[in-house]
């Protein structure tokens, strides 16, 4: 039995779903000893952590700065919280705000780290990821006293394991300056479900034509409680955000259901949804790259088909 | 102002990988300048018009790397460093040292600029390692930068809609990603001039002669198997779109 960090991400009081896999990936059935790291208050919340497998929650503050304006201040504080309790493995979600706190300790540290990880092995010190833009996966061991590791949001199913948790207050007592500050955080759609979290995601594609007709898609998705995504050519024609793209330079996702409308199965889009459990292609042409590389495919307009489902699931 | 940008040479995404001996790829494949390395080279480009800055393109990579260093040229960088090794992939530890030991000596930097990922070994964290050697600020994933009076404002994206909007003392380390700006395609002139720019040479093994011991190790690869021919859900629009919603209910997806 060892003991493993869990990096935990409280948004506006929430504690994300995808973080829950985190625990799950830490406890590795039960077999260490996990404690829940959290950097803002969330009280109610806590009860979450224990059923999912934390035996302590160390709630980390300082007294001596906000260490919610900078993440360098939040990394120092996880260092500070590693040293106190003997934490030699961290595991967090290679989530974008995860992904950077997981790259500053690590390099701070100057330690060996492995970001979006599908799966870790504690014991073994091994991880598999994603490598080439998806074509591959690697096995990865890291050689180090230190296990650092962020995994990929949805990757790891989270298990329940109820238990009672111990809740510590761990003071950092880190303080400035930092050369890093948060001036602002802009929300540019608050009602959209973040992709890289989402357990469905409906995509659509250039034939969409228009930013307008991206409500046929959102329609769906509100139907669905899918996040919107968008190919390349949708983004680059100005028909959806870029923070919508996914593939190669875009996100990459793995949701439940990934459902593709009007895209035709680029290799760079493929490259960002390919670990999707389910595919589905809607698309006019049966002969669409995609058609040859997905679960279920309907030939057909998308702007029939997809109102059509949407009234189906009304 | 010395500007330096960090750029990989990276098989191109589009390749067909082939994995050799289990733990190797075969490296007859095209390969292409980081897509992420793109956006911060043009970045760096677009600031050097503005205030007459040089820019520098770092790469560490085998002998045909210096083929990215000359596309990172013909954007219009002045000049190019070329890390060389025989590995075709380096472990994060190494490159992030070797990157802050080959600007420290060629006498630190105003501004680094690099991509937020490379596509290859999706390693997600040079930017940190070389920006906690060098003792910069860092941010990563900008979507827009602004210079101003020793400050950096550096707007990130975080998903969920969500910007940050992040403030910098300079010298420091962007990392760029896509939205930043929209990479020019160099026209043949600028290739031809590209060719005559200096591009100094120096081996990994002088510039890091003792590699770290903490490190990573890949192991083994495997392809992701992709998924076969689709089952196709017959019918009318509305009967396929039934079908299809069924079929969600049977999976519990819904
Ligand atoms: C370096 C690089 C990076 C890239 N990164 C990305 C990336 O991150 N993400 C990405 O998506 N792309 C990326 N691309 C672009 C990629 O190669 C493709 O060009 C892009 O994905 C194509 O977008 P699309 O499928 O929407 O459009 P198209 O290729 O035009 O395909 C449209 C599809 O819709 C079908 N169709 C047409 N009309 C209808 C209709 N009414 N109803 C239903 N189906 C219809 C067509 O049969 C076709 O299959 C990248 C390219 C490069 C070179
Ligand atoms: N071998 C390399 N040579 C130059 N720059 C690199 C190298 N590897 C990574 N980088 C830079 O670091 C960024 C992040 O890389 P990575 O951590 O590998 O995902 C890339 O976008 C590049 O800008």
């Amino acid at each position: 039995m060892s003991i493993v960090g869990a990096l935990i991400e409280i948004t506006n009081g929430k504690i994300k779903k995808s973080n829950l896999g985190v625990l799950t990936a830490a406890s590795d059935r039960g077999n260490n000893e996990v404690y829940a790291l959290v950097f803002e208050d969330a009280d109610s919340r806590f009860n979450t952590l224990e059923q999912y497998g934390a035996t302590r929650i160390v709630r980390i503050s300082s007294s001596k700065a906000d260490l919610m304006k900078s993440p360098d201040l939040i990394a120092r504080a996880i260092i500070k919280t590693m040293e106190e309790y003997g934490i030699m493995s961290l595991i967090g979600l290679s989530s974008p705000i995860g992904k950077d706190l997981l790259s500053r300790i690590a390099s701070r540290m100057n330690k060996p780290l492995i970001q979006d990880c599908i799966s870790v092995d504690l014991t073994k010190k091994t991880v598999i990821k994603s490598h080439f833009s998806g074509k591959t996966t690697a096995e990865v061991k890291i050689e180090s006293d230190y296990f650092i590791s962020g995994i990929r949001p949805n990757a790891i199913e989270p298990a329940k394991s109820p238990g009672k948790a111990e809740i510590i207050s761990f003071d950092a007592l880190v303080d400035g300056p930092v050369g890093v500050r948060i001036k602002e955080i802009k929300q540019s759609d608050s009602n959209r479900l973040d992709l890289t979290e989402a357990n469905i995601i409906i995509s659509g594609g250039r034939p969409v034509g228009s930013e307008k007709n991206f409500s046929i898609l959102n329609e769906c998705a509100s139907k669905l409680g899918a996040a919107v995504g968008a190919s390349r050519s949708a983004v680059d024609a100005g028909f959806a955000l870029h923070g919508m793209q996914v593939g190669q330079t875009g996100k990459t996702v793995s949701p439940k259901l990934y459902i593709a409308c009007g895209i035709s199965g680029a290799v760079q889009h493929y490259a960002g949804m390919k670990t999707s459990k389910i595919i589905v292609a809607i698309n006019t042409d049966k002969d669409a790259p995609i058609l040859g590389k997905c679960d279920y495919g309907i030939i057909g307009d998308l702007f029939e088909i997809v109102p059509a489902i949407t009234e189906a699931l009304k | 102002m010395k500007i330096f940008v960090c750029v990989k040479h990276v098989p191109d995404t589009a390749a067909n990988i082939k994995i050799i001996d289990g733990s190797n790829f075969d490296d007859n494949v095209k390969f292409v300048v980081n897509p992420y390395d793109e956006y911060a080279i043009e970045q760096a480009v677009q600031i050097k018009k503005e205030k007459g800055v040089e820019v520098i393109i770092v790469t560490l990579g085998t002998d045909q790397a210096l083929a990215t260093i000359r596309s990172a040229l013909a954007m219009g960088a002045d000049r190019g460093i070329h890390i060389k090794t025989d590995m075709l992939i380096t472990d994060a530890m190494t490159t992030g040292l070797a990157l802050k030991n080959i600007i420290q000596k060629e006498g630190g930097a105003d501004l680094v600029i690099t991509g937020k990922q490379s596509v290859d070994t999706e390693g997600m964290q040079i930017q940190y390692r070389l920006a906690l050697g060098l003792g910069m600020p860092v941010v990563t994933d900008a979507v827009s930068m602004m210079l101003d009076n020793g400050l950096a404002t550096v707007e990130c994206e975080r998903g969920n809609g969500e910007i940050a909007v992040m403030e910098l003392d300079m010298p420091c380390l962007i990392g760029a990603t896509k939205g930043l700006n929209e990479p020019r395609y160099p026209k043949l002139p600028d290739i031809l001039k590209a060719k005559r720019k200096p591009v100094k040479e120096i081996a990994l093994t002088e510039l890091v002669p003792q590699l770290p011991v903490d490190k990573t190790v890949i192991m083994s690869f495997s392809l992701i198997p992709e998924k076969g021919q689709a089952n196709i859900i017959e019918g009318t629009p509305v009967e396929a779109a039934s079908r299809f919603v069924e079929l969600l209910e049977e999976e519990a997806l819904i």
